[in-house]
């Protein structure tokens, strides 16, 4: 099912993402991946029982007084059973909420050159978007200044480095500048992460900058 | 994982590992509502439960509520558990996260879609045994680390901070934060094999 993914999430990511310490939009692509990825299912497994094994060594604080009756109560009157979300193929789940649908339900905005985005609402230590590179089409020459997650969800993309298809996840620094394009076969639709503005070579794209709002 | 025949040093007076106590006690509250099962749960885990959320930087209170949350979640969600996929504590660590995420953070931690693992059939017990055996294995393994890596590892768990927040508490070089991590992580992998 997913034996075809090439690039995955670094040790860091994972334990960052098993620990909750990641701003939201990483922790979304990480999700999303995940989703698609059985591989780093697995390994976040390992790094989620690495928790497991320091809870179970905590020297704990004592509980209040009643503290037991007052759970139990608690836990009796809530609900016990968790409604089941729908799946639309066309999109991973983790995406869904934030798109509030599938695929046709992202709310596009046109950034020239027959690219789209759209930015989908988290935290704001870092920002995630949703980007539509046309068959063929460039996003311009950009460096980073800090770090950016790329996964692709339809398509594929290439840029220096390495060709990124349909799961695969590039996670660029400071020192990676690049300019990724599109497979000519099909439209390439990616989730971005980043948590600082992306530093564009050309002047238009920089002057575009504050409005793109990447 | 090779199943180890040797050695459970963390077995109890009456012959049970602490891990498959822990899963006894979710079964029960599961299939007979058992507020006795729930009582030894909390009893051992609340506590637990309330120091990391003091550590991650909640107000004893605060600590002590969301303790409480998750323990109640624990109750309601007790048939989610899969003994076969993952240890009691993992399971309660996880809850707990979440529950960090949303009342320390106020931010949001998306899941992954679950797999479809397809009708619920009772889990294969030699799954249980083997996730068992490897938790206790990388409890033990953590026990053992040397105590600057071990308290590089919590601090990446418990503390809510950045590798580079961990570096201005604790002063070391931001390149010497992340190769300590990865090899306390190295030394776990070999404790496992």
């Amino acid at each position: 099912m997913t034996e075809t993914i090439q690039h995955h999430l670094t040790d860091a990511l994972l334990m960052a993402y098993s620990a909750g310490t990641l701003p939201e939009a990483f922790s979304l692509t990480v999700a999303t991946h995940i989703t698609m990825c059985d591989t780093c299912r697995a390994r976040l497994g390992a790094f989620d029982s690495v928790g497991g094994a320091l809870l179970s060594q905590e020297d704990g604080a004592p509980m209040g007084a009643g503290s037991l009756a007052a759970c139990l109560a608690a836990a009796k009157a809530g609900r016990r059973a968790t409604p089941a979300r729908p799946r639309f193929d066309a999109l991973p789940a983790p995406l869904m909420d934030y798109v509030g649908g599938g695929l046709a339900d992202i709310k596009w905005r046109s950034v020239g050159m027959g690219m789209r985005q759209a930015i989908l609402q988290t935290d704001d230590r870092a920002t995630a978007r949703l980007l539509y590179i046309p068959a063929g089409g460039a996003v311009p020459d950009h460096g980073h200044r800090g770090t950016e997650l790329t996964l692709v969800l339809q398509g594929a993309f290439a840029d220096d480095t390495a060709r990124f298809a349909k799961g695969d996840i590039e996670i660029a620094g400071e020192d990676l500048d690049h300019t990724p394009v599109a497979d000519s076969g099909a439209d390439c639709i990616c989730l971005a992460a980043t948590d600082a503005p992306l530093r564009f070579r050309g002047l238009i794209p920089r002057l575009a900058q504050p409005f793109l709002r990447i | 994982m090779v199943m180890q025949q040797s050695g459970m040093p963390h077995v109890s007076a009456n012959g049970q590992s602490e891990n498959s106590r822990w899963n006894v006690c979710i079964a029960r509250i599961r299939d007979d509502a058992d507020e006795a099962a729930f009582a030894d749960l909390f009893a051992h885990f609340a506590p637990r439960i309330k120091g990391y959320l003091i550590k991650s930087g909640a107000s004893a209170t605060l600590a002590e509520e969301c303790a409480q949350d998750v323990m109640a979640t624990l109750w309601q969600k007790a048939h989610q558990f899969d003994p076969a996929r993952a240890s009691a504590a993992t399971w309660i660590f996880t809850i707990a996260r979440n529950r960090r995420i949303d009342a320390l953070r106020k931010s949001r931690r998306p899941e992954p879609q679950d797999l479809d693992w397809g009708p619920e059939a009772a889990p294969d017990q030699a799954d249980v045994l083997a996730m068992e055996e490897a938790s206790e294995d990388l409890t033990r393994a953590i026990a053992a680390l040397p105590e600057k890596q071990k308290a590089l590892i919590e601090a990446a768990y418990f503390h809510d901070l950045s590798h580079s927040e961990i570096a201005d508490q604790t002063g070391l070089p931001l390149g010497t934060i992340k190769s300590r991590i990865r090899l306390a992580l190295d030394r776990l992998r070999h404790a496992m094999n």
